[in-house]
């Protein structure tokens, strides 16, 4: 006898698992340039968070006596909260972050392919509504790998802007390579880039989000500048903030955004109106992983719409 | 140089060079064959023999009066000794023809050549109708059925198909190779019988020497209306629809047929065998099978009598390895499960794939993370991923909303699933469940 199934009988090689550990290493650049910016300071939180979060997702899937696939999406999600905490932040705060990202941001809904919010996103959420300050508290670069415990704090750019501070914006330069405060995940642009590229190599991602997320958002931060229409720096709103983390591992997060590129662009343009807005008239400096959340609660909806849907081979439009 | 393709697709490795540059071999005709009386899309035939009547080959056992549909021949001489439901390769059981050989292999057939150039339409119809050929790509519909498109339909093109986009399968690939001739009159009989002008043969850039072949018989007359064209190796290439696409730049309408937008395809194989029945007299009673897949000793292509059990042709290459698994009619992307080897071979089987039980696929399905590559492959541009989700929440008329009638079940989406998921399978049940 043999074993009978319905076709195909072949399979290529793509897994979860690879997709996932391709994701993993696109972030590796971003994470090393941020130890080399921020010493060891940087490592530990995200340490701390990857390993929480491969713990709890052990654990649920204990208690709902699943069979475990350590199919790498708990390494994501506790990379890329580790990467969205401050730096030489309090070490149980990853913890408890990667905790929520995977029991409210994942587990909850069912797991893997079921969640409807960036569990990342959603554990930075509960950590920045519950203890603000620890989250908003900004180590300055300075290299070396063991730095002082007491080391000096700097704000963000785009703190620097929202608050008036006295103190200097850094040069675009700076921005693009990541020498500026901020958590590792929203500092180098040029590493995550770097990561980003490695994804489009693999075909991991597509164009429509990241370019629609940031387009929208350099220009709308063009048009409404802070000395008049027409005045805004677009390149400084595209590389301060998490905005490149954000568009190209966020935003392009495949069980949480739309799958149609029509739709993958409604989801970058409505996420960068969200941003501008946040940034220009909300009461924080920053607003990508809010931009995300918000948009993830209306993919579904994206989704529905027809309009998305492209043409069927053969379909005559009525 | 413009590029011959459509939509999505996948590359699945060919794995063809375990057969592509061996010779056909002839397989001695079996001791008993077992001819179904339904091996074809349409109406199933009714036996026109009784137990103990003595048949030869190439006479006519099986007929029916429906128009959708296709008589069967005796494939060897002797004795039919039972006319019982026995195992078919596409349907759990099927009533078929026993015939036990009295080794003879005695023909019914006149020896002399016919001159088709004189024949009229209707004769070149009912001759390729009386012989029973079928569509020999897989699917088994009628050839005659496709040479009567209705008045209205204005046709413009006959297309071959040797695009063989399968993974595995050589027989077409051997056939243009050493049939070339024939091939190429073969499509000169179907255009007469159809009045259509102009003739393209599509074959994948993966078999230039067949391409050779065909273009140089071509030349050979000049004023010859017949292109051979270059495809771009792409699975599936050689579905119908997207062939065309690929060929003539025109868009199949969804639930219609390539004839409503004036073209015609047929297998290369369907054209020999048209070849066979109008010019040799020979009715459909054997057929090139690509026996291959490395749970087989020594993979070759076969001409073998119709109704011989896939068992004789797996001997016939050395037989199956022990660790096989798997037995395959047709090729690895959408052939048929076997679960028993003892089944005959059929007007459409194009190829009999041994898989080693290493080979076969059992992973686990996970859930879908949404990557969209299934429809990024979809050659019909339809979303995979939401009709089988809908198709899993019982919501049928959702799932065809989305497309699910359009889907060919080719499988790319499949193939190309991280999480596994059985797309084809959940497909074939929506579909199933839609027509209650």
């Amino acid at each position: 006898m043999y074993t009978i199934s319905t076709s195909p009988r072949i399979h290529s090689d793509l897994s979860i698992r690879k997709t996932m550990w391709d994701v993993i290493i696109a972030l590796a650049p971003a994470l090393g340039i941020g130890i080399y910016f921020f010493g060891a300071q940087a490592l530990y939180p995200v340490i701390i968070s990857i390993f929480t979060a491969i713990i709890t997702e052990a654990v649920i899937s204990k208690i709902r006596g699943r069979k475990t696939i350590s199919n790498g999406s708990a390494i994501v999600t506790g990379l890329l909260l580790g990467m969205i905490i401050p730096p030489g932040v309090l070490l149980w705060l990853p913890a408890v972050g990667a905790a929520c990202a995977i029991i409210l941001g994942k587990e909850v809904f069912g797991g893997l392919g079921r969640n409807i919010f960036n569990p990342a996103l959603i554990g930075r959420a509960i950590l920045m509504a519950s203890w603000p300050t620890f989250m908003t508290t900004w180590l300055a670069p300075q290299s070396g790998l063991f730095r002082r415990i007491d080391a000096e704090t700097c704000a963000t750019p785009l703190a620097i802007v929202k608050l008036n501070l006295a103190q200097g914006l850094p040069s675009h330069w700076n921005l693009f390579i990541g020498n500026i405060g901020g958590c590792i995940g929203e500092t180098s642009a040029l590493a995550l880039l770097l990561g980003a590229a490695y994804l489009f190599i693999r075909k991991r991602i597509s164009w429509h989000t990241p370019l629609s997320y940031i387009g929208c958002v350099a220009l709308l931060s063009w048009i409404f500048g802070k000395n008049g229409l027409f005045t805004g720096d677009a390149l400084f709103s595209i590389l301060s903030g998490g905005l490149i983390l954000g568009a190209f591992f966020m935003a392009t997060d495949y069980v949480t955004t739309p799958i149609t590129p029509r739709g993958k662009i409604i989801f970058g343009l409505g996420a960068g109106i969200i941003v501008v807005l946040i940034r220009l008239k909300g009461g924080y400096p920053e607003g990508v992983a809010y931009s995300i959340l918000l948009m993830n609660a209306v993919s579904p909806l994206i989704d529905r719409w027809k309009w998305t849907i492209p043409r069927k081979f053969g379909e005559i439009n009525a | 140089m413009i590029n011959f393709s459509f939509y999505g697709g996948i590359h699945p490795e060919d794995s063809k060079t375990g057969t592509s540059a061996k010779k056909i071999l002839n397989l001695r005709p079996p001791k008993k064959a077992i001819i179904p009386l339904q091996q074809h899309t349409g109406a199933v035939c009714e036996p026109l023999v009784k137990i103990g009547d003595i048949v030869k080959v190439g006479q006519k056992i099986g007929d029916t009066k429906t128009f959708v549909s296709a008589p069967v021949h005796a494939t060897i001489s002797g004795k039919v000794i039972d006319i019982s439901p026995m195992l078919h390769p596409l349907e759990t059981k099927a009533l078929s023809i026993i015939i036990e050989s009295d080794e003879a292999d005695t023909w019914a057939i006149e020896e002399t050549k016919r001159d088709w150039k004189t024949l009229k339409q209707e004769e070149i119809k009912h001759i390729v109708r009386e012989a029973g050929v079928v569509g020999l790509g897989g699917a088994a519909f009628p050839t005659h059925v496709k040479l009567s498109p209705p008045e209205n339909k204005k046709i413009d093109t006959y297309i071959l198909n040797g695009a063989e986009c399968e993974p595995f399968l050589t027989a077409d690939h051997r056939l243009m190779l050493e049939y070339a001739e024939q091939v190429v009159i073969g499509l000169k009989i179907l255009m007469k019988a159809t009045g259509v002008k102009k003739g393209i043969i599509g074959i994948e850039r993966n078999k230039p020497d067949a391409f050779r072949k065909i273009a140089d018989e071509i030349n050979k007359e000049p004023d010859l209306n017949i292109d051979v064209i270059s495809l771009k190796v792409k699975y599936p290439q050689g579905a119908e629809k997207q062939l065309i696409k690929a060929l003539l730049k025109r868009e199949v309408p969804s639930g219609e047929l390539p004839m409503d937008v004036g073209a015609i395809v047929s297998n290369v194989g369907t054209s020999f065998a048209v070849y066979e029945s109008v010019v040799e007299r020979k009715p459909l009673v054997e057929r090139i099978v690509t026996v291959t897949g490395k749970g087989v000793r020594n993979p070759q292509n076969l001409r073998v009598r119709i109704g011989t059990p896939f068992s004789n042709l797996i001997e016939a290459c050395g037989g199956a390895k022990e660790e096989a698994g798997k037995i395959i009619m047709g090729g690895p992307m959408m052939g048929i499960a076997q679960y028993t080897a003892d089944v005959p071979v059929i007007k459409g089987t194009s190829g009999i794939l041994v898989q080693t039980k290493n080979e076969v696929c059992d992973k686990p399905e996970e859930c879908c993370i949404r990557c969209g590559n299934c429809a990024s492959v979809c050659p019909m541009k339809i979303l995979p991923n939401v009709i089988t989700n809908s198709i899993k929440n019982e919501r049928f008329e959702d799932a065809k909303e989305y497309g699910l009638l359009d889907c060919m079940e080719c499988g790319a989406c499949a193939y190309v699933c991280p999480a596994n998921i059985p797309i084809v399978k959940y497909i074939k049940y929506g579909k199933t469940r839609l027509k209650k």
